[in-house]
């Protein structure tokens, strides 16, 4: 039988800090919650806006598979690897920090702030070698069916990782129903909900809710209004 | 009261002072670094550590042989993996540690 656990937004931790004003589901920085330490392999999903011509200054990684989609706006990174990239609205980027890597984030628009999310995953490999991965996304692609933009396997839709994971985007119109079958024998789902209403099986979950399943083989995703969704399928055990 | 000490092992040399400067922030923590097996070890002889943070670039032998070692002087201290070198992780994974004894 299937096994869930329900994330209220507003259970989140929360650290307002000026310019960065960050929701965290997961145990992170100040905000500690014992029962709030990862979701299987998802250790981190940070809802992060900041400010206008603001960011995170040079940092170091490792070990963690980083991933960041901006949701509003577009955030500049320059990492040790001399990579230096803007990743746009629309944008999914893949960091893999593996033996360690130095990177910094900032929103390098002077009027509008920016909006994204950070997810990091655990690696189902230790000290790899740092590398990146980046793409552009079709809105298209999402538009009433699931749009893979995350998976193990270079050669699949979407950036990689290395970890048994799928991500996949949606904006369904209200009504619109779609059945997700899991990929990974013992893996799970985390859904978070971007923008309205959604139902997973029976459960109803609202605006930056998070809700996840496992233990099951599938799933039936329903919006309950017009609403878009991020669904996170990792290992639950790493 | 005396401070929970921590010894942090990396390779990774500026991490390393990242990770110390980050737990030392803390005012009940006390954070000793080791780049390698030797200097972990030789800490690890001269104050009794409540926690061990395992960062970066450890090979796995040396992982191995260090948790052996660290067990055999002191079964009861806490060992963890540190991810993500000093990142919002690091509070989360001493707190947890020290809340969970070795097993």
């Amino acid at each position: 039988m299937a096994q869930t656990v329900l994330h209220r937004a507003e259970t989140r931790g929360h650290a307002s800090h000026g310019w960065l004003n960050s929701y965290h589901t997961f145990s992170f920085a100040n905000y500690y919650n014992p029962e709030r330490m990862n979701f299987g392999a998802l250790r981190v999903l940070n809802d992060d806006t900041v400010d206008a011509g603001m960011g995170f200054g040079t940092h170091p990684h490792d070990n963690m598979e980083i991933i960041s989609i901006p949701l509003e706006g577009d955030l500049e990174h320059k990492d040790s690897m001399n990579n230096v990239a803007v990743i746009k609205n629309g944008d999914i980027q893949a960091m893999s920090a593996g033996t360690g890597i130095y990177h910094s984030e900032y929103n390098k628009d002077r009027q509008h702030r920016v909006k994204f999310l950070q997810i990091w995953v655990y690696p189902d490999k230790r000290n790899v070698e740092p590398r990146y991965d980046q793409i552009t996304l079709k809105a298209e692609d999402r538009h009433n069916k699931l749009q893979q933009i995350l998976s193990p396997n270079p050669d699949d839709q979407g950036v990689w990782i290395h970890q048994n994971a799928w991500f996949h985007l949606g904006r369904f119109d209200k009504g619109v129903s779609a059945n997700y079958k899991i990929k990974g024998k013992g893996n799970g789902v985390y859904v978070f909900v971007l923008s309205g209403d959604v139902k997973i099986n029976d459960q109803v979950l609202y605006t930056r809710d998070g809700f996840g399943i496992w233990d099951t083989d599938a799933f039936t995703i329903t919006a309950e209004s017009d609403a878009e969704f991020l669904l996170m399928e990792v290992s639950m055990s790493f | 009261m005396n401070k929970t000490q921590i010894l942090v092992i990396c390779r990774h040399q500026e991490i390393l002072q990242t990770i110390i400067r980050l737990v030392n922030s803390n005012p009940d923590w006390e954070c000793t670094g080791a780049n390698t097996d030797q200097q972990a070890i030789d800490a690890f002889s001269e104050i009794a550590f409540d926690l061990v943070l395992l960062g970066s670039g450890i090979e796995p032998s040396s992982e191995g042989n260090l948790i052996t070692f660290f067990r055999n002087c002191r079964p009861q201290v806490s060992i963890v993996q540190h991810y993500g070198g000093g990142s919002g992780l690091l509070s989360a994974e001493i707190y947890q540690g020290l809340g969970q004894k070795a097993s």
